[in-house]
């Protein structure tokens, strides 16, 4: 039996990223994110990491791709404004495939907007937020304790494609306290990047002939290679000629995209008999599960889609959704985002309607019971 | 969404309101292992401004973490009040402070006036104590959290050295609650 505490969010991705091995932690604090890094600030120096307040977010994100190289599982947390300066190193993560931990605890937007107002429209920048086609996972847990279990999947993710993954959810959810326990170490699967085997004179950091997730040596342990944003040869040092590219490109997106059966995650709730689906996570998911309880009680026949992996997109299981109901509904905390991944994957099959509010208070399960009535 | 409890504590921001839920809350989970969510809300000013702090107790899984039909709101401003007594839902119960809220809104609920600030100010000596002070008043009004709950949590969260006066804080917000009701 694990330790049974009370936590918020926040601090549940933190005591996550810690069970998972997270032993560096760079950032810069902002509302409503700031209790991981002060969480982090008291423990990792107890478990003998490191914690550094940067200078500003940039700055932040370029420690923690540091960081990562040198060997360490590195996270960072931030909100809105924050995640947008990280973006280009976000990229840069993404290209020279350093694994690391981004959490982003939405608020309202754009610009500083409302810093202690919940908000989920930072979704789509998840995916697009840095430029370039590039791999994105970003997970949306919404339960303390799926915060928790979440985030050790997050560092999971990360390690084993070499890539950096985004946790995302929304103020109310950051901050929310429930009970939590806390299991014992070797309960949840723990996994470390593959380490080269060959010697160090014959390491290449970008090997395509070594599948699409090339051995990652970290530095200081007697392996030196060259780290750039340019597109690279398996050297690691710039190509600029193709097929190189080209097939260096695929091979990122294929790291994501050719691994969706062991990335994407979801929870359903009575969607089996269901004619009209609800989609939605974070703490609308949240208020759809309370209203699918009370369409439920006056015979109503919904059910729940809430996505804990958003990117890559759950597609399949959306586009199977949408041939068999009336009707998708899709509350969220922004002006219409993630409803237009619904459309798309619902390519016309069924009803797409969105519950839009950006005020700084969630969507209650009255307004999405009365928004399931009006379309079934 | 029966057998749900939802309770408010609401304030000016450094009143401890926010605080206030959380060891309500503790209580609840950790020490009677009942199933509660505490959620905030805040201004972005440190001190001042309208802030609450909600927990909600069930019996079953709580999804919804926000409170939308309140049994028991507490306000300990007229600001607060006003702002936030909407959800309280009929025969629910509005707790006041009878010397900082004078005027209090018109509804289907009941409306219970202590003198919760005073308490902490002149009984206990301490007027920052107030909102363990209005912890010890729920704690009774609600019967929701078993007072032992209550006061252990209450002892896991306060700063050593002030474990007595808060323990005298919250007896004398339940007895001073008691006395009302009885």
């Amino acid at each position: 039996m694990g330790k049974i505490k009370l936590l918020q969010g926040n601090e549940a991705c933190a005591e996550g990223a810690v069970y998972a091995g997270c032993t560096f932690f760079a950032g810069y604090p902002i509302t409503p994110s700031t209790e991981v890094a002060e969480f982090m600030a008291k423990r990792l120096p107890q478990i003998g990491g490191a914690f550094m307040q940067m200078e500003d977010e940039i700055a932040a994100m370029a420690a923690v791709i540091g960081g990562s190289l040198a060997g360490s599982k590195a996270l960072t947390a931030t909100s809105g404004p924050g995640f947008s300066l990280k973006q280009e190193n976000i990229g840069f993560a993404a290209l020279t495939e350093v694994p690391c931990v981004i959490l982003n605890v939405m608020r309202g937007g754009p610009s500083t907007g409302v810093p202690t107002g919940p908000g989920q429209s930072d979704i789509m920048q998840c995916k697009w937020g840095t430029h370039g086609d590039h791999p994105v996972i970003c997970l949306t847990p919404a339960y303390v304790q799926e915060i928790f279990s979440e985030t050790v999947r997050a560092f999971n993710l990360a390690e084993k494609y070499r890539t950096p993954v985004i946790i995302a959810f929304d103020e109310i959810v950051g901050h929310m306290r429930e009970r939590i326990e806390i299991p014992d170490p070797g309960v949840l699967p723990i996994v470390n990047r593959t380490k080269p085997t060959c010697s160090p004179s014959e390491y290449l950091p970008y090997d395509d002939t070594k599948g699409d997730v090339p051995p990652m040596a970290n530095f200081f342990e007697g392996y030196r290679y060259h780290v750039t944003g340019l597109n690279h040869g398996p050297d690691g040092f710039p190509v600029n000629a193709s097929p190189r590219i080209h097939t260096d490109e695929l091979r990122l997106i294929r790291k994501v995209e050719g691994n969706k059966a062991d990335i994407v995650k979801f929870e359903e709730t009575l969607m089996d008999d269901a004619e009209v689906a609800i989609f939605a996570y974070g703490v609308s998911g949240r208020s759809a599960k309370t209203a699918v309880e009370a369409a439920r009680k006056e015979g109503i026949k919904v059910g729940l889609f809430r996505p804990l992996t958003m990117w890559p997109f759950p597609e399949e299981q959306v586009a199977a959704i949408a041939s068999r109901v009336k009707a998708i509904v899709v509350p969220e905390l922004s002006l219409g985002q993630i409803i237009l991944e619904v459309e798309r994957c619902a390519k016309g099959r069924c009803k797409v309607e969105g519950i839009f509010r950006v005020d700084g208070d969630p969507i209650n399960p009255a307004q999405i019971l009365a928004k399931v009535k009006e379309v079934k | 969404m029966s057998g749900r409890y939802e309770i408010r504590f609401s304030g000016s921001g450094g009143q401890g309101l926010i605080l206030a839920g959380v060891i309500f809350a503790e209580a609840a989970t950790i020490f009677d292992r009942k199933t509660a969510v505490q959620s905030q809300s805040y201004g972005p000013e440190a001190r001042g401004g309208a802030s609450k702090s909600e927990v909600i107790i069930s019996d079953s899984a709580i999804d919804f973490p926000k409170a939308t039909e309140i049994d028991l709101m507490l306000a300990l401003t007229p600001e607060a009040c006003l702002k936030y007594y909407k959800d309280i839902k009929p025969n629910g119960t509005l707790l006041v402070d009878e010397d900082f809220v004078k005027e209090t809104p018109k509804g289907t609920f009941k409306v219970v006036r202590l003198p919760i600030i005073r308490t902490a100010s002149e009984e206990i000596g301490k007027a920052f104590v107030a909102n363990i002070v209005a912890l010890g008043a729920i704690t009774a009004m609600t019967g929701q959290v078993s007072l032992e709950a209550v006061e252990k949590a209450v002892l896991s969260r306060v700063p050593k050295g002030t474990e007595e006066l808060n323990k005298k804080a919250l007896m004398a917000g339940f007895d001073l609650a008691k006395a009302r009701m009885s």
